[in-house]
């Protein structure tokens, strides 16, 4: 493979944008949230369905297009006509859409969640995609092809300018000059440390020492995360060529991509695209006719939260008890099997080829002083538009979670937002406009971290979120240094018996205690930002934590051993749904007798309180 | 007790074959373990003394590194195994009362297997489908969107 082939490979290859006279191309999403959502069945039945009705043209598949919420989502691409996406197009929409959309030349358009024009007139009634709330703030540099291109098809990928900014660095720029580039671009780590890329880079290239390796962590463990899965799914060579790059810059000829086996398909398309692009010469020997060679191996995790710690990482590919060890020396110096490694995450190593093909100052042209460029979301919890989201950096959390987001599930009131995971912390409303960076959230108490942000409501309850951050980081400490395997053990007594109405007024003191030590004297990351959680509730939150010790009372209405179900016999309407659908039989009733529930048997569920009809609203929490 | 007995000859040739397969290469042993654990469905402990002796390490070494990891399971497991998620947003979304349910349902605690052997029921944190919080997945399929009451319906499907 040389240039000038992967340049035939471009001119030659169509996405499936581009559709001939006479065809029709239907685009479903397959990624892990579209397939769960039931998008095979739906793949299937317009495969089916065409046939059937001798429709003539193809079913492609691509990535998460971030939309997550509208899953299922289906594109039907025709001639002439606007590229229009249709939203939770279960396997029994399928018939409507081919004869209605397609057969007929028409729209179903209260199914219609948007259209690209495509040089065509815009159809009434249905918003432009660009235009969607979800979207209009966005800015996708990483995600640009998510959505667009068949990740399982090398050749959209090349379509698409693919490996045309490792054709470019391999055949215009030195190594250092690819360093500086990236040095320049402002790109800093994306697994939520954020040091800058480029000086990691080049620490490597300057390490003494031979062989060097490259290492993608690809080990997303942050509940409430998902972005790294995302851009594995939906565009895995961009991730391979930002590591090529980084091979070629640093000096490097052997990669390992560290991944998480709870990413069945992740890990499917990257190992087909590593076999890709070895056939095409891409990976392997004298790479593009040049004398870098390079090669790329998968490493599978095996189920533990700390391996995304990097030293720990590196001991875990070593086929060891996956613990970190002090630094320095940094992996940069001393990294795999003691040689310089140069370890950055998925979304780094796929922000790559764009800084390359693009320039420096292209990419430092989006984001802040101090945080350049994008970063990639993953919006979850009490919010109305749960998906993948790109936001250039410095966007306000407002908007994220109001404007994209599109604010709170059933209108309640907003109580809090959590960026950076178990490493992290909660923010209040009164931060709501601070700019997502990595200074400002440093400042607020929080991480940036990988980009989990889960939105809390008026329903949630601080404290109980505190006990639950806790709850996993003691279970994934790994046990070396004692700050963070007892102390985040006691922190979780603590906080579990003030949750339970049991605590008592030293304890919060003792929280504030245990944590700063734990921050200052732990080994690895886990333990120096297990304690943000807990730090950031009892900063902004203390009052509701408070109540549950000096009143035993939870105000947000959830911690189990706090509250009780009640049904009102004033509006008792002695349906029976919640006497039927209680799953501990602690409701006693008949038809026609007011319901009871037997506090004794009740566990507590709220089932009752959820399914009692809203025209009635008999049972509430005391 | 001889090594043939317990572990099927069809098994025990696979695992060797995945040991000859790893072994020079750098950092076997996780590899091999998950191997094994594919063949076996766990990690019995005849299995583990022979991937001992064919690598020549210390089975307290192997040990070491099996324990250390969520993945690995000494215990047979039953025939589909649950992975019911309590990462950030399935917890602020009620995914506890999900786990609950199916422990009532199944009539047992997270990380054990049904006296019938159908059910493996495992806590995890995360598995990525925040979207469509609170899911679970049951062996590759994801369910989301989950609520106590449809519990019973998922697991009647398997």
């Amino acid at each position: 493979m040389t240039v000038a082939d992967l340049e035939k490979i471009r001119k030659r290859t169509r996405t499936f944008a581009e559709v001939k006279a006479g065809q029709v191309h239907v685009v479903v999403g397959m990624n892990t949230c579209g397939i769960a959502s039931g998008a095979r069945e739906t793949l299937q039945s317009f495969r089916d369905g065409m046939k059937r009705r001798g429709i003539s043209g193809k079913v492609f598949q691509t990535g998460c297009i971030g939309m997550c919420f509208e899953e299922p989502l289906v594109d039907i691409i025709q001639p002439g006509r606007p590229r229009v996406t249709y939203r939770h197009v279960d396997a029994d929409k399928v018939e409507r859409i081919l004869e209605e959309h397609i057969e007929a030349g028409g729209l179903v358009e209260e199914w219609a969640l948007a259209q690209f024009p495509n040089g065509a007139s815009p159809l009434e009634g249905v918003p432009l995609y660009g235009e969607l709330p979800y979207n209009s703030k966005q800015q996708k540099i990483v995600l640009r092809k998510c959505g667009f291109i068949d990740p399982e098809s090398i050749d959209q990928y090349i379509a698409t300018d693919g490996y045309f900014a490792l054709a470019k660095a391999l055949s215009q720029m030195t190594p250092e000059q690819v360093i500086e580039e990236v040095l320049g671009s402002g790109l800093r780590g994306r697994g939520g440390a954020g040091f800058p890329t480029g000086l990691k880079w080049r620490a490597t290239r300057q390490a003494p020492g031979s062989p060097k390796y490259i290492v993608c962590n690809a080990d997303e463990g942050d509940p409430g995360a998902f972005m790294d899965r995302s851009v594995l799914e939906g565009d895995p060579h961009s991730v391979l060529e930002g590591m090529l790059i980084a091979g070629y810059a640093i000096g490097a000829q052997e990669a390992y991509i560290y991944v998480r086996a709870e990413y069945p398909v992740a890990v499917r398309r990257l190992q087909q695209a590593i076999a890709q692009a070895k056939e095409y010469g891409l990976i392997g020997e004298r790479i593009l006719g040049t004398d870098f060679s390079f090669d790329v191996k998968i490493k599978m995790g095996a189920g533990a939260f700390v391996c995304g710690e990097e030293t720990a990482l590196l001991a875990s590919i070593e086929g060891k008890r996956g613990m970190p060890r002090p630094r320095p020396p940094f992996p940069a110096q001393s990294g795999l099997w003691g040689k310089p490694t140069n370890i950055n995450n998925v979304e780094t190593y796929s922000n790559v080829p764009a800084i390359v093909l693009n320039g420096a100052s292209w990419y430092s042209s989006f984001g802040t002083e101090n945080s350049k460029g994008t970063k990639v979301f993953c919006i979850t919890g009490k919010v109305k538009n749960s998906g993948l989201i790109e936001v250039p950096m410095g966007i306000k959390l407002r908007e994220v979670i109001f404007d994209i987001g599109g604010g709170i599930l059933q209108d309640r009131a907003f109580k809090a937002v959590q960026t950076g995971g178990p490493s992290g912390g909660v923010l209040p409303e009164s931060l709501l406009d601070l700019p997502v960076d990595y200074q400002e959230l440093a400042k607020a108490g929080s991480i940036m971290g990988s980009g989990g942000v889960v939105v809390m409501d008026e329903t949630t309850c601080m404290a109980d979120v505190a006990r639950y951050f806790l709850t996993f980081t003691q279970s994934e400490s790994c046990g070396k240094c004692t700050p963070c395997r007892e102390g985040l053990q006691r922190m979780y007594q603590i906080l579990d018996r003030i949750c339970k109405g049991k605590g008592t007024p030293s304890d919060v003191d003792d929280l504030e205690e245990l944590a700063r030590s734990i921050k200052d004297s732990s080994l690895c990351g886990l333990g120096q930002t297990a304690p943000n959680p807990v730090l950031t509730v009892l900063r902004y939150f203390r009052e509701e934590v408070e109540a549950h010790i000096s009143q035993r009372r939870c105000p947000a209405g959830v911690c189990p051993e706090l509250i009780r179900y009640e049904i009102d016999p004033q509006k008792c309407k002695a349906c029976g749904i919640c006497r039927k659908k209680c799953p501990a039989e602690a409701i006693e009733g008949a038809p026609k007798a007011i319901h009871r529930i037997i506090q004794e048997k009740c566990v507590k569920c709220g089932t009752c309180y959820e399914v009692c009809p809203t025209k009635f609203s008999a049972v509430y929490k005391v | 007790m001889k090594l043939g007995n317990t572990l099927g000859k069809e098994q025990l040739r696979e695992l060797d074959e995945a040991i000859q397969a790893y072994k020079d290469q750098p950092g076997p042993l996780i590899p091999i373990l998950q191997k094994a654990q594919e063949i076996f469905g766990y990690l019995p402990l005849e299995a583990m003394k022979h991937i001992a002796k064919e690598l020549r390490v210390p089975a307290s070494r192997l040990f070491g590194v099996a324990t250390f990891y969520a993945q690995f399971s000494f215990k047979p497991r039953g025939k589909h195994t649950i992975l019911s998620c309590q990462g950030t947003a399935c917890h602020v979304r009620g995914g506890a009362k999900i786990l609950e349910e199916m422990k009532r349902e199944l009539k047992v605690e997270a990380g054990d297997t049904t006296q019938d052997g159908r059910f493996t029921l495992e806590k995890v944190y995360c598995i990525g489908c925040c979207s469509l919080a609170p899911a679970i997945i049951v062996d590759e399929t994801a369910y989301g969107k989950l609520t106590p009451e449809r519990v019973k319906e998922v697991l009647g499907k398997y």
